[in-house]
């Protein structure tokens, strides 16, 4: 009746996943508690979990990242801790198969769960507003990938108290994950938690391509397009050129862990090295899909803050699509030590130290915006030039991979785990706290701390130069990664020194708590009542802080790049349009209504129980089909109320000619 | 950004105290060639990050809101010949590093022979759940986590997995490669002077990775003939029975050496391997839940 579902995979007899478990349990039941007795749960559902609107899913978006990163941070320091005690003949406080699943977790989540929310919320927020347009191509479609991302954080964290989670690292690489060495429910959990995301991931792939080439304000060419959008295009392209490849990859290493065939076994024919392959022609692509976005956020935050228009528009449009193109290249740099012979290995790393031309690009194209400008460090700001200096070495430490004989040295080492958090911390996730910051306003009409802000960010920068800076130095020293005990007692210093590094972080975690918080609380002589708090160049800046419903009461005409900065000298924004009726897609039920059941299904799979598979299935099925075959209803918004609307915001204008 | 001057920094101390037996302290051909270039790509693309860096901090310093010293021109100029240039230095420290790739990665092909007057010695190598098998086969002796060569000496290795994926790895002797089911992966190493130097496997490979690690012991041509000799004199003979005992999972296995190996037990690991008898159609039981350990 419940297939493998047993009590055993309560885990009793554990402390850490029990307690953990019991109290996320108790909080997550608090806060619906709270939600309930304030009787909050018809606005919830009205305003936010119904809502198709991209500015509220962009939210959940960046809270479903901002919340996962606790968890994975909370992985991380567990890992630092683990490795500074379990030195010598000491084993640490974390047996082999919890560590395993720690390290597997951490990436699958800062990954899946931290970093392609967070570039996904702001993509969601801004686009469609940078474009001048009221919302993405296919609204309904949106709810339904954001729930779907939701379910597979879901799953995952579900497994920290039922059953376990993989042992596998965040590749999977078989044979390790096949059943022959992996049993247990874990890979289960984490391929099934990343099928059902990943069509999420795909569905805003598909919607944000559709967005950005058949949706724009009327006057907006490509080339007058924010650098934002580019970027954003560029990603949603590539998601749509690549995870298909990891949904179809993971299918596979599904079929043989579920109907016994051979794809990616020792045995039966089988090819490991296939899933390598295809793993990492998804992966490096994917690195790419996080920090483009990050690279249009830079370029917004670097040409507002400089007070300048952003350098050499056409190179950075030109970088970021050579990017898009070099980014499915390179795979093979990740396994230069599979033992391909010398032309296989040279070609792959010189078409890897090729997209530091482009990335070389962008980094003058900053420098030269912020030459001869009016530089104002607010914490976005503060991001960005700590970005520049950070991701440059973890440009340089990356190059220095590419070269074949260099990784053969180096591959899988502490250096290579201190290069990619170089650039994913330093890059991605200095990009979505940028973004975070410098948008905040739009979203929610009021500005965050900048005191705490930018202690935030120096506790982050510190941090991570104090957490990484030992282990790029540990691996010249001949430390591997992945390590549940430390074999070599002089490499404590060192270790001790991460951990330091990892504490500080979480003070820069805590900083961001507080200032989220004093914001808030202080948030009535914060309000920016003019919607353009930092004098932006862009469209999004030309509506109200939020901005209404339908975003824009009439879609702007642009003439140039940096349409709203334009709008500003020419006086434009002080002329009153003439009003029409707007219409706005409805509130649909059918991403949650979907990603319950697809939770369901994934549940059920895991644990083998093909009843609730097949209901679950169908369930998400007709959901999907109803809303498909049913007609788009939109509710009206009559010129009256629009008018209404504008002028108690903007006040008098000029009548339009 | 303060910190970011750190990393030359303690890369330096690192080196400098000389504690290291990472690949900074290399002990044969190929890891000094691997230093090398480590350090070459590094200084060729210092040439460019370090002024900047030196720039970024300079431009944002100088040119802040409050500094009224600055020079401000808030429209920009014609960009093409800067442009050129920002296109220009990147493309050009590449190609040079392309070069540099080009020609390291032939010279430092795994696969490749290592051109020494002696002659060269074989050794197969198989990774097993958690420990290292090495089989010489012209001495027709075998050893488990222990790897004894002579210095000075080209060792052949080829590499094989009994069960999932692992690299074999001895950082001051060089290059590492992947251990793979069913195949067969080269390389060539070779350990100037006496000396033991930590090996391990640097892909992990599940619960006893930690401890998958064994000592290279580089000896004189003379002691590895004596060493040959004693492991022939004593010790159990590796067989298909000995080596069905030894392929079960175990972790943090001392030291073994076997006195015989069975002809051929390489290819029979990687047939068996291919084959796996027994295990077809398992699929389909559904297996058993090992609780949370």
């Amino acid at each position: 009746m419940l297939g493998r579902l047993t009590w055993a995979a309560i885990p009793f007899n554990e402390p850490i996943p029990l307690l953990t478990g019991a109290v996320v349990i108790i909080v997550i039941l608090a806060a619906l508690g709270l939600v309930t007795i304030k009787g909050w749960w018809p606005y919830l559902w009205r305003e936010w979990i119904t809502s198709v609107d991209h500015k509220r899913i962009g939210v959940m978006y960046v809270v479903l990242g901002l919340v996962m990163l606790l968890r994975g941070f909370a992985d991380a320091i567990m890992m630092r801790t683990q490795q500074a005690l379990a030195i010598g003949d000491a084993q640490g406080y974390l047996p082999p198969e919890h560590y395993d699943q720690i390290f597997s977790a951490h990436g699958v989540i800062m990954i899946f769960f931290v970093a392609m929310p967070l570039v996904i919320g702001l993509m969601n927020v801004v686009v469609p507003l940078q474009l001048g347009v009221r919302d993405v191509a296919f609204p309904t479609l949106n709810s339904v990938s954001f729930w779907l991302t939701a379910t597979g954080a879901l799953l995952v964290n579900a497994s920290l108290v039922i059953g376990n989670f993989a042992r596998t690292s965040w590749w999977n690489y078989p044979p390790l994950s096949e059943l022959t060495f992996s049993p247990g429910v874990g890979v289960d959990y984490y391929l099934w938690s990343l099928q059902i995301s990943g069509i999420g991931t795909l569905l805003t792939g598909v919607n944000f391509v559709a967005t950005i080439l058949k949706l724009r304000a009327p006057g907006m060419t490509y080339f007058r397009m924010p650098v934002f959008c580019w970027t954003a295009l560029a990603t949603n392209m590539m998601i749509v050129a690549a995870f298909p490849i990891l949904t179809a990859t993971f299918m596979m290493l599904l079929l043989d862990r579920y109907l016994g065939m051979h794809f990616f076994t020792n045995d039966g024919g089988g090819n490991q090295m296939m899933y390598v392959n295809l793993f990492w022609a998804w992966g490096h692509p994917e690195v790419y899909i996080l920090v483009l976005p990050a690279f249009g956020v830079y370029s917004e935050v670097v040409a507002t803050f400089s007070g300048k228009a952003l350098f050499s528009y056409r190179s950075m449009v030109l970088a970021t699509l050579g990017i898009c193109v070099l980014s499915l290249m390179v795979w093979l740099h990740h396994f230069f030590t599979m033992g391909a012979g010398a032309d296989v290995n040279a070609f792959f790393g010189m078409m890897s130290s090729i997209i530091a031309v482009p990335t070389g690009v962008k980094i003058f194209n900053w420098l030269f915006t912020m030459y001869r400008g009016r530089v104002v460090y607010t914490t976005s700001m503060l991001y960005s030039v700590g970005f520049m200096i950070t991701f440059v070495i973890g440009g340089l430490t990356g190059v220095l991979l590419a070269v074949p004989p260099v990784d053969f040295v180096l591959h899988n080492s502490a250096f290579l785990v201190a290069h990619f958090h170089n650039v994913i911390i330093g890059g991605v996730v200095f990009g979505a706290f940028a973004g975070y910051n410098y948008w905040f306003p739009k979203v929610f009409g009021f500005t965050l701390d900048d005191r705490w802000g930018k202690a935030g960010f120096w506790c982050w920068l510190g941090g991570f130069w104090l957490a990484f800076t030992p282990l790029y130095v540990l691996g010249l020293m001949g430390m591997t990664r992945r390590l549940q005990h430390i074999p070599d007692p002089s490499w404590r210093p060192l270790l001790l020194v991460a951990e330091l590094g990892a504490v500080v972080i979480f003070c820069g975690i805590l900083c961001q708590i507080a200032q989220l918080y004093v914001s808030i609380r202080t948030r009535e002589r914060r309000r920016d009542l003019t919607g353009d708090p930092w004098n932006g160049r862009t469209l999004e800046w030309a509506t109200a802080s939020p901005p209404p419903a339908y975003n824009f009461a009439v879609l702007p005409q642009v003439e140039t790049i940096d349409a709203f900065w334009y709008m500003k000298r020419t006086g434009r924004t002080r002329i009153e349009p003439a009003y029409e009726t707007i219409e706005m897609p409805r509130n649909s039920a059918t991403g949650f209504v979907t990603a319950f059941f697809a939770t369901i299904t994934g549940f059920a799979l895991i644990w083998h129980i093909w009843w609730m598979v097949i209901v679950g299935f169908l369930a998400a099925a007709v959901t999907v089909l109803v809303a498909g075959w049913s007609d788009p209803r939109e509710r009206e918004i009559s010129a009256e109320e629009i008018a209404r609307l504008e002028r108690a915001r903007l006040g008098p204008r000029q009548p339009a000619e | 950004m303060r910190h970011a001057a750190l990393v030359p920094v303690l890369v330096g101390v690192a080196t400098l105290g000389g504690c290291s037996e990472g690949i900074l302290d290399p002990r044969g051909p190929i890891a000094s060639a691997e230093r090398l270039l480590l350090i070459n790509s590094t200084a060729i693309m210092l040439v460019v990050v370090f002024p900047v860096v030196l720039a970024t901090l300079a431009f944002a310093w100088w040119y802040r809101a409050s500094n009224p010293r600055a020079s401000r021109q808030p429209a920009g100029d014609y960009e093409g010949r800067i442009e050129f240039v920002t296109w220009s230095i990147p493309a050009l420290i590449v190609i040079l590093l392309s070069g540099v790739i080009w020609i390291g990665s032939h010279q430092l092909d795994p696969r490749v022979p290592i051109a020494a007057k002696a002659k060269p010695l074989r050794i197969d190598v198989v990774a097993l759940d958690w420990k290292w098998l090495f089989i010489y086969p012209d001495q027709g002796i075998a050893a488990v986590n222990e790897l004894v060569m002579p210095a000075g000496t080209p060792v052949t290795f080829r590499l094989t997995s009994a069960t999932v994926m692992n690299s074999f790895f001895i950082p001051q002797l060089g290059s590492q490669v992947y251990a793979m089911g069913g195949m067969t992966t080269h390389l060539n190493l070779l350990a100037d002077a006496p000396g033991e130097y930590p090996g391990f496997s640097a892909m992990y490979s599940g619960d006893g990775f930690s401890d998958m690690r064994f000592v290279a012991k580089a000896v004189p041509v003379a002691d590895f003939d004596a060493w040959v000799k004693e492991v022939r004199s004593a010790g159990p003979g590796l067989d298909a029975q000995a080596y069905g005992a030894l392929a079960k999972p175990s972790t943090a296995v001392p030291p073994a050496t076997y006195r015989s190996v069975e002809p051929d037990l390489f290819q029979h690991i990687i047939d068996e391997t291919v084959s796996a008898p027994g295990k077809a159609g398992a699929a389909w039981r559904p297996p058993l839940q090992k609780g949370r350990g």
